[in-house]
């Protein structure tokens, strides 16, 4: 638009209709506008900064003066004790990580196939189809400790050969059982949100139903479900600290067994750090990914 | 007399207890466009999805060059390879760039190469004018580009048949008129067509014989003219007049 003036400006020398080159030069009155936003902007600037001083400011001296600060501070942040125990709840936060990468791999898995046969319509799946739909709505309403306590401690005691006693395996186990109807709910959302012209548009060209599948109706909506994904990945991060109820020694368990010997709350919140350091720059990209993804839809509905 | 490459005998669709479409005979010869008018709700767009197999019909024949593809045993994939159809709207992928639109059905129905399906796709975007926006989204394109992306996409797979409908529906008219002049192209090449439109003027510049449909059934067809200028059935002449009346003649 900025062009369109240009072009009418008198100092216009370049006479060429439709060449928006180098000849364009702001009108006196954009240059005007230009300084008077700059100017706007430095002043909004400025009051967000002075508010924020005084704000938080008057926050954090209320706490630090508070009579109940002394204490609070020696039993939660005793720092140089926090960092002493960090190598041990650094070790057990591995724990946690490996528990993530393995159940979100077989999440995405079990889910995408419970999410398949929950959409198809071929007779020869209804009975598959029937169990997933149980499946989803039963493990979906129970919390996800009963279940871990229910695997963790249930199947051992079922003595049955060969199954493991393994409390790290059958944790991973209770945390993919859950994930997956969660996913699973998910993904089919996102691939019931495909507008069915596009069904009939590659069913036309001849696309058989499987590469109808593949090709046109999954990439859609697995965009369009990526930030609700990632959402369930950063509590899927949170939940793996839950099987250390079963003895799985993770970041918590690490930080319970040293709080019990000293009697005192550090490890926890060191704890907490370690899964923000992972969680927050995740959830902020699951944020940018969100916003990108709605842009991206409204484009196409203007279109 | 060769065969044509449509016949509709008595073909009859219901949803439901409703009924769509009612005793449709129709034959569509090589290189002519057949198209149909008539009222929204009169069962032009059941038609076309009937004849692609997107629908199944409750009675009657549908045979293309002379084969019976409303016959249980005919595989809809494989009928589906020989007809193009291109619809209102939500055509493209919206994933896919434009030139991977057009080499999705000739790669992987048609068993191309991908190189191959490349050439033959920028060659036909050359041909109308599309050649600059292959590497664009569908969500760059005006919605007059994206239907003449469609209908591309629809020509890349050699079809025998084209089935269009109302694909300038959803267009202000400035774009109606680049995806009009697109079709009345290949109707010059040859291409045997089936549309369904609301554009009067259009249908009298391309079709060789114009069908009112009206409640699914076929009231009268004949010669653009003598539908168009000369209709003997009151219904038609209605119909025509409210067409008229809205600016669309
Ligand atoms: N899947 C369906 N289930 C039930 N009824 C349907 C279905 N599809 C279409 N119909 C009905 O069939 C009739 C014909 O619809 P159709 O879409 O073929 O009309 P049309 O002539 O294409 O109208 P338009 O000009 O508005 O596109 C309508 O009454 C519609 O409600
Ligand atoms: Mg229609």
């Amino acid at each position: 638009m900025n062009q369109e003036v240009g072009r009418g400006s008198e100092n216009s020398s370049d006479s060429a209709p439709y060449s928006f080159g180098g000849a364009w030069q702001p009108s006196a009155i954009e240059i005007e506008r230009r300084i008077a936003r700059k100017a706007r902007s430095r002043k909004n600037a400025l009051v967000a900064t002075a508010s924020s001083i005084v704000v938080l400011g008057t926050l954090l001296s209320i706490i630090i003066t508070s009579p109940g600060w002394k204490t609070l501070s020696e039993t939660f942040f005793k720092w140089a004790y926090g960092f002493e125990v960090l190598p041990k709840i650094i070790l057990g936060f591995g724990a946690n990580l490996f528990l993530t990468v393995i159940a979100a791999t077989s999440v995405a898995f079990f889910g995408l196939i419970l999410a398949l046969v929950r959409t198809s319509r071929s007779p020869a799946i209804t009975p598959f189809r029937l169990l997933a739909t149980v499946y989803v709505d039963v493990f979906r309403g129970i919390p996800m400790l009963l279940i871990i306590l229910l695997v963790g401690f249930g199947i051992p005691a079922l003595r049955l050969q060969g199954v493991t006693n393994n409390v790290f395996i059958l944790g991973i186990m209770a945390v993919i059982i859950t994930y997956s109807a969660y996913v699973a709910e998910v993904i089919r959302s996102g691939i019931l949100t495909v507008h069915p012209s596009q069904r009939a548009a590659a069913r036309s060209l001849g696309l058989s139903n499987m590469q109808t599948l593949r090709y046109v109706v999954l990439p859609q909506a697995l965009r369009r479900v990526t930030p609700p994904l990632l959402n369930d990945l950063v509590s899927l991060i949170k939940d793996t600290g839950l099987v250390s109820i079963l003895g799985v020694t993770d970041a918590i368990r690490a930080a319970q067994i040293e709080s019990s010997r000293s009697f005192n709350y550090t490890p926890y919140v060191m704890a907490a750090g370690i899964f923000l350091l992972v969680t927050i720059p995740l959830t902020r990209y699951t944020d940018r990914t969100l916003r990108k993804s709605i842009e991206r839809q409204n484009a196409q509905g203007l279109a | 007399m060769s065969i044509p490459v449509l016949a509709l005998e008595k073909v009859r669709k219901a949803f439901g207890s409703e009924v769509v479409l009612e005793d449709i005979s129709i034959t569509v010869p090589e290189h002519t466009a057949t198209v149909f008018i008539g009222a929204s709700g009169s069962g032009k767009s059941t038609l076309l999805r009937c004849i692609n197999l997107l629908e199944q019909i409750d009675d009657g024949v549908i045979r293309l060059d002379g084969q019976d593809i409303s016959d249980v045993s005919v595989d809809p994939d494989e009928i589906r390879r020989k007809l193009g159809m291109v619809f209102q709207s939500f055509n493209l992928f919206p994933h896919m760039s434009v030139v991977e639109n057009i080499i999705l059905a000739p790669m992987r129905v048609h068993g191309k190469s991908r190189d191959e399906a490349i050439v033959e796709a920028l060659e036909l975007l050359t041909r109308f004018g599309l050649r600059e926006k292959a590497e664009q989204y569908p969500d760059r394109l005006s919605g007059g580009q994206q239907q003449r992306v469609a209908i591309i996409r629809s020509l890349a797979v050699k079809p025998r048949l084209l089935l269009l409908d109302e694909i300038t529906s959803a267009l202000d008219p400035v774009l109606v008129n680049e995806v009009l002049s697109t079709v009345r192209d290949l109707k010059e090449h040859g291409m045997t067509m089936l549309l369904a439109t609301h554009e009067m003027g259009f249908a009298k510049q391309v079709a060789d014989e114009v069908c009112f449909l009206e409640h699914g059934r076929i009231l009268e067809w004949g010669k653009p003219e003598e539908i168009l200028e000369n209709a003997k059935k009151s219904q038609t002449k209605e119909f025509l007049k409210r067409v008229h009346e809205a600016g669309r003649l």
